[in-house]
């Protein structure tokens, strides 16, 4: 019994870092099976679907909520960093183990209780889940009486985050503590594999952003309990009553919100950013070209991230002079992206790709990464954000960028990391067939969508008929996404049966199956200190020579 | 997802999937939207080219890429982006930056779950004072207009948002409870409204025609009800519609 | 190797006069091994006494960080606050924030905190002075802990006085009328930030007697060192975030 509890409650990271994937595993499960009940809604409105009945247009709302909370905070914001840096950090340092193995539990138990706590605001309360969407706007957002569900099931959501910006901060205390104490010696800055230096900007973006989000919930929840006026502004009215007895600011919740919540969206796609930089050196068989100007256009995207959040807020009633300054430094944040995209094309130029399933889902992830990327000089501008603001084409951009770019990072690092987990490869006939349905799938759920998003159609209709206007010519259209995204959601099927299957029977892995330069894959051998580069692959063909991190430097070179 | 794109290549300037315009500076935003997606398709197939070519590529290269070639490419993309920041910033300062025209007639746009109401001041060009005590749309005033005001005598609430075409517009953006998304798209307008502050847009609607105004931010049970109509008439309409608005407010007072 | 402590000028001049009689002393950078060995070179948990102390500071620097970032958002919410308003029927400005004047109380807790600061500090720097760490890593007896021990229960008397004055001047306003759940923001505001800060204090006061029960019961010296050392950056930190927030509530209203 005490063993068994002690297995569960670990420190151990590699199996804490197991534990959050199987989290983020249970939150994606859910969040795809709300997605999927969306896109059946919107063109099957009527239909009665077993164990749900009809969905009604309140049900429809707090779908998208709870889709978005749990995917981002639960999946996004959990694997890349929380899962896999657990798993393989301590290792590619040359670390024993993270700084604080305890915090860590503690912070893995925490992020269980925030998950359970915001499952229960759907399920235990009366008025339902949640119908304000992820960022929670005040007064919608303030006030019980403003909507089903955003009452009891507000306060859990608001809860439930509190609870995971906890936990996040010990998270990313534990990271930032363990990179920069706990690495070996000889392994300096410019020795870290490109992964460490994503967790690391990411980490850092997590210790500031998600205080902010921790304040912002703090002031919501006394806006709604403790009479207080932070975000409700004076006189405001429900159903005819007045409720609003303080100078409140709703504007003051887009800032601080959005303050936290566009370092979220970099800490859900910088971890990728790092694990395709080190699947392309590792599957090209070539040093990456350009190593400190990568590793500094992660700081420097992680940096100006900080500064950009406004853009989310260009038509909200911002100074349109703040407009402009925002506008000018987003724009300038594509630049350190478009250095990351232009150094990994040149890394793929020279060919000779091995092309097994890790590295088809780094591609995958550059992929989307390009496309879904894009779009985002487009938005950033707002006169032209004027018109596409919260309409479909924003839900396009960020699930190209972020979900199925940061999912098939996810993906690349399961199926690279495998051999670590379980001492075994997983199929690779079967991850292909995962890879190219998936990517066509995906883009065929996700492409057409910029096409609603031209045609003016807003995010958060659960109709796609109204009084005013008919979008019923989309109908097509959406039931093209539809049939996508059940195919897309269809084929995690086979990738979740080759996790299970190559974790029994799946053909041994041996030590270092990927030729792989970096010391998570040493086998126990290494040296005290580090003399060596992270991908010292060898050129000019590419082919056999290589030297392991692990490996000492001879003495006549 | 090529038909679109050759569609959308018959006419330049003219994004297929966007509703038509009917605002004044419409058609630049259109075009300025049709480069930018142009633009950005087509990097997005070379990029895509580039990979399906570095995938087919058997044999390895023995040398990488020259760095010429990578700076060559940056120093392309910054300029597209600078190109991109500009001409967007010119086209928001124009809208933006500068209060209406003095000459500009103002219509208030109140939003509350789940109806748009629009307030025109009347001959006297003034809003009259409201009081949120007196809101109460059973009774006809939904927008709680003081009656002891004598500026709001004269006011007209529609649900309906008429405008003679080739005026400008004031639009003065209220929200009684939460905020709300006000959008035309066949006008390329967005503005929230937002409770507790009164947020200000202008345009110049130029063709005739019915155009529909949708909530573009989440307010609840209804949002994707709350709809409106805007009708952009000639100025000999308007003035017959005004006209005929006035005299059933008199009579019904 | 024994755990670090601080030196003082007099033992720089200390010579080994090989006669024995004197505790050596630790010429750093070099290990204990000698003939200029870095500790860096070595493994895990052989890099000498700092190691898991740089550790431990790194945790609480890092953690310290995101709590200041969080206050950062709280001090900004209240500057909006304060200057957030609306205009009344008479297109008055009417912003709601009446000045709270703080309850004088607030100045003797103040000069209690920083007080209990300083105990703090000299307990810290007992547990680094370097013939007591020597004794106690030979194990002959415990004189560093038994310097610290009082200056440690005298911090605690002090932040359970501050804590208890804060109540204070919590009861004073109600007495007042100004309650949390008023509609007043200032008064708001001022129960919000005092009492975030006095739960911080709080967990730093569990802190404190953890650190105290720790250097009784802790085995190794470099743990107990660690202990007492972490507790006094947080409660340091703690102090001036209180004189950041007081010098607000006092001259920033």
């Amino acid at each position: 019994m005490r063993r068994g509890l002690a297995r569960v409650f670990t420190t151990d990271h590699r199996r804490l870092g197991i534990l959050y994937l199987y989290l983020a595993l249970a939150a994606v499960a859910v969040g795809t099976t709300l997605s999927l009940l969306m896109r059946f809604h919107r063109v099957w409105p009527n239909a009665v679907l077993p164990f749900f009945g009809v969905i009604t247009p309140e049900d429809y709302l707090a779908l998208v909520t709870m889709h978005g909370t749990l995917m981002i905070f639960f999946v996004l914001t959990t694997a890349p960093q929380s899962g896999f840096a657990n798993l393989v950090l301590p290792e590619q340092i040359g670390a024993k183990g993270m700084a604080f193995p305890r915090v860590n539990a503690i912070a893995f138990w925490l992020t269980v209780a925030a998950f359970l706590v915001l499952i229960s605001a759907a399920h235990i309360t009366a008025g339902g889940a949640p119908i304000s969407g992820w960022t929670s706007y005040p007064p919608l957002s303030a006030l019980p009486a403003a909507g089903p569900g955003q009452g009891l099931g507000m306060d859990l959501w608001l809860v439930s985050i509190g609870i995971f910006c906890i936990a996040a901060w010990l998270s990313a205390v534990n990271m930032l503590a363990t990179i920069l104490g706990e690495r070996r010696a000889g392994m300096t800055w410019t020795r870290l594999p490109m992964t460490v230096w994503a967790w690391l900007v990411a980490s850092i973006l997590t210790l500031l952003a998600f205080a902010v989000l921790l304040a912002a919930v703090v002031l919501l929840f006394s806006d709604r309990h403790f009479g207080s006026s932070f975000f409700i502004p004076m006189n405001d009215m429900i159903d005819g009553r007045i409720v609003g007895h303080g100078d409140g600011s709703p504007l003051l919740w887009l800032h601080l919100f959005w303050f936290f919540g566009h370092p979220e969206v970099y800490i859900a796609v910088l971890p990728g950013m790092g694990l395709a930089t080190s699947l392309f050196a590792n599957f090209t068989r070539r040093r990456v070209a350009g190593y400190t100007m990568m590793a500094g256009m992660l700081v420097a995207i992680g940096l100006l991230g900080l500064a950009v959040w406004g853009h989310h807020m260009f038509v909200s009633g911002m100074n349109p002079y703040a407009g402009t300054a925002f506008a000018m430094v987003t724009m300038a944040i594509a630049v350190p992206s478009t250095v990351e995209v232009i150094g990994w094309l040149a890394t793929l130029w020279g060919g000779g790709l091995r092309l097994q399933t890790p590295m088809l889902f780094a591609l995958g992830f550059l992929s989307f990464f390009i496309v879904g990327g894009l779009s985002g000089p487009l938005l950033a501008q707002p006169a032209l954000d004027a018109y596409l603001h919260n309409t479909f084409f924003v839900v396009a951009h960020f699930h190209l960028i972020m979900a199925m770019a940061g999912v098939f990072g996810v993906f690349a690092g399961v199926y690279y990391w495998f051999p670590l987990m379980t001492g075994r490869l997983m199929n690779e006939a079967l991850g292909k067939v995962h890879f190219w349905v998936s990517l066509i799938a995906a883009y065929g759920t996700f492409l057409p969508m910029h096409f609603a998003g031209l045609a003016g159609e807003p995010r958060h209709y659960d109709r796609l008929t109204g009084p005013a206007t008919n979008f019923s010519r989309l109908i097509p259209l959406e039931r093209g996404i539809t049939y996508s995204a059940l195919l897309l959601a269809a084929t995690q099927l086979v990738f979740l049966w080759n996790v299970f299957m190559s974790a029994r029977r799946g053909q041994a892995a041996g030590v270092n199956p990927w030729e792989s330069t970096t010391l998570e894959w040493a086998n126990g051998t290494e040296p005290c200190r580090i003399e060596r580069g992270p991908y010292e692959y060898e050129l000019p063909q590419g082919e056999g020579g290589f030297h392991p991190q692990w490996e000492a430097v001879a003495k006549q070179e | 997802m090529l038909i679109p794109a050759a569609y959308a290549l018959v006419k330049i300037g003219r994004v297929a999937w966007m509703p038509v315009d009917g605002a004044l500076n419409g058609p630049v935003i259109d075009r300025l939207m049709w480069w930018n997606l142009m633009a950005l398709c087509a990097i997005a197939v070379a990029g895509h080219l580039w990979l399906a070519f570095a995938m087919l590529r058997r044999r390895p290269a023995a040398k990488s890429l020259p760095a010429a070639v990578r700076w060559i490419l940056l120093a392309g993309f910054c300029a597209m982006y600078t190109w991109m920041a500009l001409t967007a910033q010119n086209l928001w300062a124009a809208t933006r930056f500068e209060g209406p025209s003095l000459t500009a007639m103002r219509v208030e746009v109140v939003g509350e779950q789940f109806q748009w109401y629009f307030r025109y001041p009347g001959p006297d060009a003034t809003f009259g004072v409201t009081r949120p005590q007196l809101v109460n749309a059973a009774a006809g005033n939904p927008l709680g207009i003081d009656p002891r005001d004598v500026n709001g005598r004269d006011d007209v609430v529609s649900s309906v948002l008429v405008l003679p075409a080739g005026r400008e517009v004031d639009l003065q953006l209220r929200s009684l409870d939460v905020i709300h998304g006000f959008f035309i798209p066949g006008m390329r307008l967005k503005e929230n409204a937002v409770p507790g502050l009164a947020l200000h847009v202008h345009f110049t609607p130029e063709k005739v025609g019915t155009y529909p105004i949708l909530c573009s931010q989440v307010c609840g049970l209804g949002h994707d009800r709350m709809q409106a109509r805007l009708m952009v008439v000639s100025a000999a309409d308007y003035a017959k519609w005004f006209a005929a608005r006035e005299q059933a407010r008199e009579a019904s007072e | 190797m024994p755990a670090t402590f601080t030196r003082n000028p007099v033992d720089v001049e200390r010579r080994d006069t090989g006669i024995g009689g004197k505790p050596p002393v630790d010429r750093r950078p070099t290990g204990g091994g000698g003939d200029g060995e870095n500790w860096e070179n070595q493994p895990h948990g052989r890099r000498g006494p700092r190691e898991l102390l740089i550790r431990y500071r790194l945790g609480v620097m890092f953690a310290l960080s995101g709590d200041l970032m969080f206050f950062v958002a709280l001090v900004s919410a209240f500057f909006v606050r304060q200057s957030s308003g609306h205009f009344d029927i008479h297109d008055n400005f009417i912003d709601d924030w009446r000045p709270l004047a703080v309850p004088p109380i607030l100045w003797l807790n103040t000069a209690v905190l920083l007080l209990s600061s300083v105990t703090m500090e000299m307990a810290r720097r007992q547990l680094f002075h370097e013939i007591d760490v020597m004794e106690e890593w030979l194990g002959l007896g415990r004189p560093a802990v038994k310097r610290a021990a009082p200056w440690l229960i005298a911090t605690l008397m002090l932040g359970l006085t501050f804590l208890t004055g804060q109540w204070v001047a919590w009861k004073q306003l109600v007495a007042q009328g100004y309650l949390l759940t008023a509609p007043d923001p200032s008064s708001h505001f001022f129960y919000l930030i005092t009492g975030i800060h006095g739960l911080h204090l709080l967990l730093g006061i569990v802190a404190l007697v953890a650190a105290l029960v720790g250097l009784f019961t802790l085995k190794k010296v470099e743990f107990r060192q660690i202990a007492v050392d972490s507790v006094a950056w947080y409660w340091h930190t703690m102090g001036i975030f209180w004189i950041f927030l007081f010098v607000l509530l006092v001259f920033f209203q």
